[in-house]
């Protein structure tokens, strides 16, 4: 892999960076709403203060969050923050940094994700290559239909539906949060771990059964391309076992390009889990964002956005670099 | 000699509709997506002409209702007759995505024309920014935009409007790379030495074989317009006061309609919704074998 090729990814990564944080910085500055001046109007509808402090107040935080500056000069200070993740406070939850905020929800969303990911790419694919393979048995290849025709629902319908199947009808899971009301948070005790797991395996479910149909369909596509190639028919007539064909002839050839499919995907993955966490109440960056829309905490807004935009861009870029290692016949050079 | 004329064998030529209906029986998921988005057509038609519009806004109805002979759909916490709010919501998700999926079809179609058919710095700069854009999560920053608006001030075009500004990058490539490949072929390269202009090039020679590719990118795009409109509502950033189906969940589940037993309120606008969806996707799949004579069968 050459030297360059790294480079101009970089340097488009940081191209991407750069876009995505100018438009968050100038969108909420072309609609010429006040977040702090919004944020204290709604405090004075619940009482607590005058509103005749209101310019002062608002003129005080414009100066603490420097939305006095000129507006470039903002811009630069916005842009280096970035840099150096810093993303500013929150203005719902002053003391703390958006930083913070988002550090202390990104475990469960990574666990979340992490665990989704998996196992829809994994399941989805063997689905897939199985359903294009002509000697899987029959039954088998049919399996693939019903999950390739939940594809057009989004996680979140998917998630709706579960809620009413299992959670509502069935009663075998809980229908939201985080954990059993009653239950006291200590990671120690097996049987709170287990009532989160418990919490967590509807919104999992959802998004993997919503996510799982683009494999299936992409691989089972792959896989009839594949068949025809000549060395999978000189494998055969070498008079490899079936099993030896399908896993090193067929699966790793046809996987290739799913990985590119992945990368691609993953915005839409991401989103998607964000808004599935919002919706179930669970606390990652889903539920941190929704909050912070409800309650018009603007930074915290902005911070999430840019956050997971930087990532999935930096995850891009980075299967692109190692795309190599998968495909011997691809070399950056 | 008449007797000859009846010997002759009778072709037996079937009219158009025969023939559509034909195709429509092998194209099972094209048939299959067109009835259902009959039906809703049809649901929404009816509806419109039948229900008072008013109903489906908050205060009108006895709330918190389930399904009975009064209210076939039933009411939710805020007083709206939810049969009122599906047809009113279908019309105004159906706006939605034909505004925002034309919109921005017809900017990708000038961008992607544009860049793929005079090439140079043009193309490079469209392409640069097209790819630029493209890692960006696309919701997130419509998020951005739309939390930046008031919320009062949203309405249904705010959200239509939203929707298009980041949704022509995906289809300009596309059309971008079919037009390129398009402008490669003989009978461009024999109009443009029969010194036929650039814009009958354009429009009398590759717009018509990239039709059926058109279509199919438009109802990409109003299948991504419908998603991702139904994404902001859903996370409280649509017009809060219109039925909207991604409001009504958003709604429901703010006011955890599960665990106080409303299950009709989150479920009826999250069916109808899949049956859109659902109804593109099966159009699009149909639609992509339609056009692509490969994988197309016969009878």
């Amino acid at each position: 892999m050459s030297i360059r090729k790294v480079v101009s990814r970089l340097l488009f990564l940081f191209l991407v960076i750069w876009a995505a944080s100018t438009i968050t910085f100038f969108i909420p500055r072309i609609s010429k709403k006040n977040p702090i001046r919004e944020r204290f109007i709604q405090l004075t509808m619940t009482g607590g203060f005058s509103p005749a402090d209101l310019n002062a107040i608002v003129a005080s935080f414009n100066e603490k969050f420097g939305l006095d500056k000129p507006l470039w000069q903002q811009y630069i200070d916005y842009f280096s923050g970035i840099i150096r993740f810093d993303m500013g406070y929150s203005l719902n939850k002053y003391p703390r940094t958006v930083m913070q905020l988002i550090m202390d929800s990104l475990p469960w969303t990574i666990v979340l994700l992490f665990v989704t990911t998996i196992i829809s790419f994994v399941f989805g694919n063997l689905m897939g290559a199985v359903a294009a393979w002509p000697k899987a048995p029959s039954w088998l290849r049919g399996c693939a239909t019903p999950f390739v025709l939940l594809m057009g629902i989004p996680p979140v319908l998917m998630a709706v539906f579960l809620l009413f199947i299992v959670a509502f009808r069935l009663k075998l899971l809980p229908l939201g949060n985080v954990y059993s009301t009653g239950m006291v948070p200590d990671w120690s005790d097996p049987a709170f771990v287990w009532d989160v797991i418990k919490h967590q395996i509807l919104p999992a479910l959802a998004l993997i059964l919503g996510t799982v149909g683009g494999w299936v369909l992409g691989m089972r596509g792959m896989g009839v391309t594949i068949q025809g190639e000549d060395y999978v028919l000189f494998a055969e007539h070498k008079g490899l076992g079936g099993f030896t064909i399908f896993k090193d002839y067929y699966l790793r050839n046809a996987l290739l390009p799913q990985v590119t499919a992945f990368a691609l995907a993953l915005g839409t993955v991401v989103t998607s889990a964000v808004v599935v966490e919002s919706q179930f109440g669970l606390p990652g960056l889903g539920n941190v964002l929704g909050q912070a829309i409800n309650s018009n905490d603007f930074t915290v807004i902005y911070g999430v956005v840019l956050f997971v935009t930087i990532a999935v861009a930096t995850i891009m870029v980075v299967v692109e670099l190692l795309y190599p290692l998968l495909d011997p016949r691809i070399r950056h050079d | 000699m008449t007797t000859l004329a009846a010997t002759q064998p009778e072709i037996f030529r079937p009219s158009r509709t025969i023939l559509v209906l034909r195709y429509l029986r092998r194209n099972k998921s094209l048939a299959i997506g067109l009835f259902i988005l009959f039906g809703l057509t049809v649901f929404t038609i009816v509806g419109m002409a039948t229900i008072n519009w008013g109903d489906a806004y908050p205060l009108s109805v006895r709330g918190r209702q389930p399904p009975s002979v009064e209210f076939p759909f039933g009411t939710d916490f805020f007083g709206r007759d939810l049969l009122a709010a599906m047809v009113v919501g279908l019309w105004q998700t159906a706006l939605i995505g034909v505004l925002a999926g034309g919109v921005s079809i017809i900017i990708a179609i000038i961008l992607g024309f544009t860049a793929a058919y005079f090439g140079g710095w043009v193309d490079s700069g469209i392409k640069g920014v097209c790819q630029v854009l493209t890692p960006i999560p696309v919701f997130l920053i419509q998020v951005i935009i739309a939390g930046s608006l008031d919320k009062r001030s949203v309405t249904i075009y705010t959200m239509a409007f939203i929707v298009i500004l980041l949704a022509w990058m995906g289809p300009t490539l596309v059309i971008r790379s079919q037009v390129l490949t398009m402008k490669e072929r003989q009978f461009v390269m024999v109009a443009k030495l029969s010194g036929v202009g650039d814009l009958n090039i354009i429009f009398k020679e590759i717009m018509p074989n990239l039709l059926p590719f058109i279509v199919a990118a438009f109802v990409t795009a109003v299948f991504s317009a419908v998603f991702a409109s139904f994404y902001l509502a859903v996370l409280g950033l649509g017009p809060l006061r219109e039925p909207l189906m991604g409001n009504i969940i958003w709604a429901a589940q703010s006011q955890s309609a599960f665990f106080n037993g409303w299950w009709w309120w989150p479920l009826e606008p999250a069916i109808a919704l899949m049956l859109i969806l659902g109804s593109l996707a099966l159009i699009n799949m149909g639609l992509d074998e339609l056009s692509n004579p490969r994988v197309r069968r016969t009878e």
